[in-house]
Protein backbone atom coordinates (compact mmCIF):
# COMPACT_ATOMS: atom_id res chain seq x y z
CA UNK A 1 0.00 0.00 0.00
CA UNK A 2 2.74 2.58 0.84
CA UNK A 3 4.48 1.88 -2.04
CA UNK A 4 1.39 2.55 -4.28
CA UNK A 5 0.58 5.81 -2.18
CA UNK A 6 4.97 6.47 -2.87
CA UNK A 7 4.38 5.95 -7.04
CA UNK A 8 1.37 8.53 -6.45
CA UNK A 9 2.92 11.15 -5.17
CA UNK A 10 5.99 11.23 -7.22
CA UNK A 11 5.45 12.95 -10.90
CA UNK A 12 3.66 10.39 -13.45
CA UNK A 13 5.89 9.45 -16.50
CA UNK A 14 4.41 10.03 -20.17
CA UNK A 15 3.56 6.44 -20.49
CA UNK A 16 0.93 6.48 -17.07
CA UNK A 17 -0.39 10.03 -18.27
CA UNK A 18 -1.62 9.49 -22.14
CA UNK A 19 -3.04 5.65 -21.47
CA UNK A 20 -5.00 7.67 -19.22
CA UNK A 21 -5.74 10.13 -21.25
CA UNK A 22 -7.01 7.99 -23.72
CA UNK A 23 -9.54 6.11 -21.31
CA UNK A 24 -10.89 9.43 -20.63
CA UNK A 25 -11.46 10.05 -23.74
CA UNK A 26 -12.74 6.60 -24.30
CA UNK A 27 -15.32 6.85 -21.43
CA UNK A 28 -16.84 10.01 -22.86
CA UNK A 29 -17.70 7.94 -25.72
CA UNK A 30 -19.32 5.17 -24.16
CA UNK A 31 -21.28 7.95 -22.11
CA UNK A 32 -22.34 9.21 -25.15
CA UNK A 33 -20.22 12.49 -25.36
CA UNK A 34 -17.45 13.67 -26.62
CA UNK A 35 -13.71 14.63 -25.55
CA UNK A 36 -13.55 18.71 -26.03
CA UNK A 37 -12.20 21.05 -23.30
CA UNK A 38 -12.70 24.18 -25.11
CA UNK A 39 -16.45 23.82 -25.80
CA UNK A 40 -17.12 24.73 -22.57
CA UNK A 41 -15.50 28.56 -22.95
CA UNK A 42 -18.51 28.21 -25.55
CA UNK A 43 -20.72 27.45 -23.21
CA UNK A 44 -19.88 29.58 -20.66
CA UNK A 45 -20.88 32.23 -23.38
CA UNK A 46 -23.72 30.88 -24.03
CA UNK A 47 -24.46 29.92 -20.85
CA UNK A 48 -24.39 33.90 -20.04
CA UNK A 49 -26.64 34.89 -22.56
CA UNK A 50 -24.33 35.43 -25.52
CA UNK A 51 -26.82 33.62 -27.59
CA UNK A 52 -28.99 37.45 -27.49
CA UNK A 53 -26.15 39.12 -29.30
CA UNK A 54 -24.52 36.60 -31.84
CA UNK A 55 -25.76 33.52 -33.01
CA UNK A 56 -22.80 31.13 -32.04
CA UNK A 57 -24.01 31.17 -28.67
CA UNK A 58 -27.76 30.83 -29.41
CA UNK A 59 -28.06 27.15 -28.52
CA UNK A 60 -29.69 25.55 -25.25
CA UNK A 61 -26.51 25.37 -23.44
CA UNK A 62 -27.68 22.77 -20.46
CA UNK A 63 -27.35 20.10 -22.68
CA UNK A 64 -23.88 20.44 -22.69
CA UNK A 65 -24.48 20.21 -19.01
CA UNK A 66 -22.21 16.77 -18.95
CA UNK A 67 -19.01 18.62 -20.58
CA UNK A 68 -19.89 21.35 -17.96
CA UNK A 69 -19.75 19.01 -14.84
CA UNK A 70 -16.61 17.12 -16.41
CA UNK A 71 -15.07 20.66 -15.92
CA UNK A 72 -16.05 20.96 -12.03
CA UNK A 73 -14.29 17.62 -11.66
CA UNK A 74 -11.12 18.42 -13.98
CA UNK A 75 -10.42 21.85 -11.11
CA UNK A 76 -11.65 19.43 -8.37
CA UNK A 77 -8.67 17.20 -9.67
CA UNK A 78 -6.21 19.82 -9.65
CA UNK A 79 -7.33 20.38 -5.79
CA UNK A 80 -6.99 17.02 -4.71
CA UNK A 81 -3.91 16.14 -6.83
CA UNK A 82 -2.04 19.52 -5.89
CA UNK A 83 -3.09 19.38 -1.93
CA UNK A 84 -3.01 15.55 -1.15
CA UNK A 85 -1.18 13.70 -3.90
CA UNK A 86 1.78 16.07 -4.61
CA UNK A 87 4.35 16.78 -1.62
CA UNK A 88 6.76 18.70 -3.86
CA UNK A 89 5.35 20.61 -6.48
CA UNK A 90 9.12 21.22 -8.68
CA UNK A 91 8.77 20.55 -12.45
CA UNK A 92 11.26 17.79 -13.82
CA UNK A 93 11.93 19.83 -16.78
CA UNK A 94 15.15 19.32 -18.45
CA UNK A 95 18.51 20.67 -17.80
CA UNK A 96 18.59 22.95 -21.15
CA UNK A 97 15.08 24.24 -20.30
CA UNK A 98 16.21 25.66 -16.88
CA UNK A 99 19.77 26.78 -18.42
CA UNK A 100 17.67 28.47 -21.22
CA UNK A 101 14.95 30.24 -18.83
CA UNK A 102 17.85 31.23 -15.98
CA UNK A 103 19.53 32.79 -19.15
CA UNK A 104 16.21 35.15 -19.22
CA UNK A 105 16.86 36.17 -15.85
CA UNK A 106 14.36 33.62 -14.32
CA UNK A 107 14.63 32.53 -10.64
CA UNK A 108 14.53 28.84 -9.85
CA UNK A 109 13.46 27.95 -13.06
CA UNK A 110 10.76 24.45 -12.73
CA UNK A 111 10.53 25.32 -8.48
CA UNK A 112 6.62 25.15 -9.72
CA UNK A 113 4.15 24.80 -11.98
CA UNK A 114 4.58 28.41 -13.34
CA UNK A 115 7.09 31.18 -13.65
CA UNK A 116 5.96 33.68 -10.38
CA UNK A 117 7.55 36.22 -12.72
CA UNK A 118 4.98 36.02 -14.90
CA UNK A 119 1.65 34.77 -13.26
CA UNK A 120 0.66 36.70 -10.58
CA UNK A 121 -1.78 39.30 -9.87
CA UNK A 122 1.11 42.03 -9.86
CA UNK A 123 2.50 41.02 -12.97
CA UNK A 124 -1.05 41.76 -14.85
CA UNK A 125 -0.35 45.23 -14.47
CA UNK A 126 2.95 45.12 -16.36
CA UNK A 127 3.33 44.55 -20.10
CA UNK A 128 4.46 41.37 -19.33
CA UNK A 129 1.57 40.41 -17.45
CA UNK A 130 -0.69 41.75 -20.05
CA UNK A 131 0.80 40.54 -22.88
CA UNK A 132 1.26 36.35 -21.54
CA UNK A 133 -1.74 36.16 -19.37
CA UNK A 134 -4.47 38.88 -21.40
CA UNK A 135 -3.27 38.58 -24.84
CA UNK A 136 -2.34 35.15 -24.70
CA UNK A 137 -5.68 33.65 -23.10
CA UNK A 138 -7.73 35.97 -25.42
CA UNK A 139 -5.64 33.96 -28.71
CA UNK A 140 -6.41 30.70 -27.13
CA UNK A 141 -10.10 31.43 -26.78
CA UNK A 142 -10.44 32.68 -30.20
CA UNK A 143 -8.31 30.45 -32.35
CA UNK A 144 -9.74 27.25 -30.51
CA UNK A 145 -13.44 28.89 -31.82
CA UNK A 146 -11.83 29.22 -35.20
CA UNK A 147 -9.58 26.30 -35.49
CA UNK A 148 -13.08 23.83 -34.17
CA UNK A 149 -11.10 22.99 -30.98
CA UNK A 150 -8.00 22.57 -28.99
CA UNK A 151 -5.68 20.13 -27.48
CA UNK A 152 -8.17 17.85 -26.37
CA UNK A 153 -10.79 17.80 -29.65
CA UNK A 154 -8.13 18.45 -32.00
CA UNK A 155 -4.45 16.64 -31.03
CA UNK A 156 -6.02 13.85 -28.97
CA UNK A 157 -9.65 12.92 -30.40
CA UNK A 158 -9.21 14.26 -33.18
CA UNK A 159 -5.85 12.24 -34.47
CA UNK A 160 -7.26 9.21 -33.11
CA UNK A 161 -9.99 9.24 -35.27
CA UNK A 162 -7.46 9.98 -38.33
CA UNK A 163 -9.18 13.21 -38.61
CA UNK A 164 -6.99 15.22 -41.72
CA UNK A 165 -8.62 18.42 -39.99
CA UNK A 166 -7.42 17.71 -37.24
CA UNK A 167 -4.04 16.56 -38.12
CA UNK A 168 -3.53 20.03 -39.91
CA UNK A 169 -5.35 21.85 -36.50
CA UNK A 170 -2.16 20.63 -35.18
CA UNK A 171 0.10 21.95 -37.77
CA UNK A 172 -0.98 24.76 -36.75
CA UNK A 173 -0.68 24.89 -33.01
CA UNK A 174 2.81 23.98 -33.80
CA UNK A 175 3.33 26.72 -36.49
CA UNK A 176 2.30 29.12 -33.42
CA UNK A 177 3.66 27.68 -30.76
CA UNK A 178 7.19 27.80 -31.94
CA UNK A 179 6.70 31.04 -34.21
CA UNK A 180 6.25 31.92 -30.53
CA UNK A 181 8.80 30.22 -28.86
CA UNK A 182 11.60 30.73 -30.83
CA UNK A 183 10.84 33.88 -32.38
CA UNK A 184 8.68 36.06 -29.66
CA UNK A 185 9.29 34.89 -26.50
CA UNK A 186 12.93 35.43 -26.36
CA UNK A 187 11.87 39.25 -26.65
CA UNK A 188 8.83 39.16 -24.19
CA UNK A 189 10.92 37.22 -21.51
CA UNK A 190 13.25 40.26 -21.34
CA UNK A 191 10.29 42.66 -20.58
CA UNK B 1 -27.09 11.71 -9.90
CA UNK B 2 -26.78 11.31 -13.51
CA UNK B 3 -23.79 14.00 -13.76
CA UNK B 4 -21.74 12.20 -10.93
CA UNK B 5 -19.52 10.18 -13.87
CA UNK B 6 -18.46 13.27 -15.45
CA UNK B 7 -17.53 14.67 -12.24
CA UNK B 8 -15.81 11.66 -11.50
CA UNK B 9 -13.93 11.46 -14.63
CA UNK B 10 -13.07 15.56 -15.27
CA UNK B 11 -11.32 14.48 -11.64
CA UNK B 12 -9.17 11.78 -12.83
CA UNK B 13 -7.98 14.33 -16.06
CA UNK B 14 -7.31 16.96 -13.55
CA UNK B 15 -5.41 14.48 -11.28
CA UNK B 16 -3.54 12.81 -14.43
CA UNK B 17 -2.71 16.46 -15.60
CA UNK B 18 -1.59 18.03 -12.73
CA UNK B 19 0.77 14.56 -11.61
CA UNK B 20 2.61 14.31 -15.11
CA UNK B 21 3.05 18.20 -15.32
CA UNK B 22 1.03 18.64 -17.97
CA UNK B 23 -0.29 22.05 -16.72
CA UNK B 24 3.06 23.78 -16.38
CA UNK B 25 3.85 26.73 -18.49
CA UNK B 26 7.83 25.35 -18.26
CA UNK B 27 6.66 22.07 -19.94
CA UNK B 28 4.90 23.84 -22.92
CA UNK B 29 8.08 25.74 -23.12
CA UNK B 30 10.35 22.89 -23.18
CA UNK B 31 8.40 20.92 -25.85
CA UNK B 32 7.93 24.11 -28.12
CA UNK B 33 11.87 23.63 -27.35
CA UNK B 34 12.16 20.50 -28.52
CA UNK B 35 14.20 19.74 -24.92
CA UNK B 36 12.61 16.41 -23.60
CA UNK B 37 10.40 14.05 -24.63
CA UNK B 38 7.81 13.98 -22.49
CA UNK B 39 5.02 16.19 -23.65
CA UNK B 40 5.08 14.23 -26.87
CA UNK B 41 5.22 11.29 -25.06
CA UNK B 42 2.21 11.93 -23.44
CA UNK B 43 0.20 13.23 -26.49
CA UNK B 44 1.68 10.79 -28.79
CA UNK B 45 1.03 7.49 -26.58
CA UNK B 46 -2.61 8.97 -25.62
CA UNK B 47 -3.15 9.05 -29.70
CA UNK B 48 -1.68 5.56 -30.70
CA UNK B 49 -4.15 3.64 -27.99
CA UNK B 50 -6.81 6.48 -29.38
CA UNK B 51 -6.73 4.89 -32.33
CA UNK B 52 -7.26 1.75 -31.01
CA UNK B 53 -10.02 2.73 -29.46
CA UNK B 54 -11.40 4.27 -32.33
CA UNK B 55 -11.21 1.23 -34.11
CA UNK B 56 -12.54 -0.82 -31.50
CA UNK B 57 -15.81 1.08 -31.25
CA UNK B 58 -16.33 1.16 -34.79
CA UNK B 59 -15.57 -2.38 -35.88
CA UNK B 60 -17.54 -3.70 -32.88
CA UNK B 61 -20.15 -1.25 -33.31
CA UNK B 62 -19.72 -0.75 -29.45
CA UNK B 63 -22.87 0.26 -27.86
CA UNK B 64 -23.09 3.02 -25.58
CA UNK B 65 -24.40 3.38 -21.78
CA UNK B 66 -27.80 4.22 -22.73
CA UNK B 67 -27.77 1.44 -25.71
CA UNK B 68 -27.16 3.52 -28.89
CA UNK B 69 -24.33 2.44 -31.30
CA UNK B 70 -21.64 5.05 -30.12
CA UNK B 71 -21.34 7.38 -33.03
CA UNK B 72 -17.87 8.96 -33.70
CA UNK B 73 -18.33 12.88 -35.80
CA UNK B 74 -16.05 13.40 -38.33
CA UNK B 75 -14.74 16.77 -39.20
CA UNK B 76 -15.21 18.25 -42.58
CA UNK B 77 -12.07 18.86 -44.00
CA UNK B 78 -11.07 23.10 -45.10
CA UNK B 79 -7.55 24.54 -45.11
CA UNK B 80 -7.97 28.45 -43.75
CA UNK B 81 -10.23 27.29 -40.85
CA UNK B 82 -7.83 24.95 -38.98
CA UNK B 83 -4.49 26.18 -40.45
CA UNK B 84 -4.99 30.05 -39.42
CA UNK B 85 -6.93 29.16 -36.66
CA UNK B 86 -4.03 26.65 -35.05
CA UNK B 87 -1.86 29.53 -36.01
CA UNK B 88 -3.91 31.95 -33.09
CA UNK B 89 -4.19 29.26 -30.60
CA UNK B 90 -0.62 27.46 -31.12
CA UNK B 91 0.63 31.44 -30.60
CA UNK B 92 -1.21 31.74 -26.97
CA UNK B 93 -0.93 28.37 -26.01
CA UNK B 94 2.51 29.42 -26.10
CA UNK B 95 2.52 32.66 -24.10
CA UNK B 96 -0.09 31.35 -21.39
CA UNK B 97 1.82 27.23 -21.13
CA UNK B 98 -2.01 26.36 -20.82
CA UNK B 99 -4.31 25.32 -23.16
CA UNK B 100 -8.11 25.27 -22.07
CA UNK B 101 -8.33 22.25 -19.96
CA UNK B 102 -5.26 22.81 -17.89
CA UNK B 103 -6.53 26.78 -17.80
CA UNK B 104 -8.97 24.85 -15.22
CA UNK B 105 -7.27 22.90 -13.37
CA UNK B 106 -4.65 25.18 -12.83
CA UNK B 107 -6.96 26.59 -10.78
CA UNK B 108 -7.60 24.00 -8.44
CA UNK B 109 -4.11 24.12 -7.89
CA UNK B 110 -4.52 27.64 -6.72
CA UNK B 111 -3.35 29.60 -9.52
CA UNK B 112 -5.78 32.39 -9.05
CA UNK B 113 -5.00 34.26 -11.79
CA UNK B 114 -5.44 32.32 -14.61
CA UNK B 115 -9.08 33.38 -14.15
CA UNK B 116 -7.80 36.28 -15.93
CA UNK B 117 -7.09 34.03 -18.56
CA UNK B 118 -10.06 32.05 -18.74
CA UNK B 119 -11.78 35.12 -18.68
CA UNK B 120 -9.42 36.62 -21.76
CA UNK B 121 -10.62 33.27 -23.41
CA UNK B 122 -14.31 33.56 -23.25
CA UNK B 123 -13.87 37.20 -24.84
CA UNK B 124 -11.74 35.57 -27.61
CA UNK B 125 -14.11 32.75 -28.50
CA UNK B 126 -17.35 35.91 -27.45
CA UNK B 127 -14.92 37.82 -30.24
CA UNK B 128 -14.89 34.76 -32.44
CA UNK B 129 -18.42 34.71 -32.75
CA UNK B 130 -19.06 38.33 -33.63
CA UNK B 131 -16.68 38.27 -36.88
CA UNK B 132 -16.72 34.55 -37.46
CA UNK B 133 -18.89 35.73 -40.87
CA UNK B 134 -16.24 37.86 -42.27
CA UNK B 135 -13.19 35.05 -41.87
CA UNK B 136 -12.22 32.35 -44.50
CA UNK B 137 -12.85 29.08 -43.39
Amino acid sequence: MSYVIDFIQQPWPWYVAGPLIAFVMFALYYFGNTFGMSSNFRNVCSMLGGGRSCDLFDFDWREQTWNLMFTVGAILGGFIAYNFLTPDTAVGISPATIADLEAYGMVEPGKNFVPSEIFSFEELLSWKGLIFIVFGGFLVGFGTRYAGGCTSGHAISGMSNLQPASLLAVVGFFIGGLLMTHFILPHLLML
Amino acid sequence: MKYLKYIALGVLFGVTLTKAEIISWYRIYEMFMFQSFHMYGVIGSAVVLGVGVNQYIKRTRMKSISGEIIHIPNKPFSIPRYLIGGTLFGLGWALTGACPGPMFILLGNGVWVISIAILSGLAGTYFYGLVRHKLPH
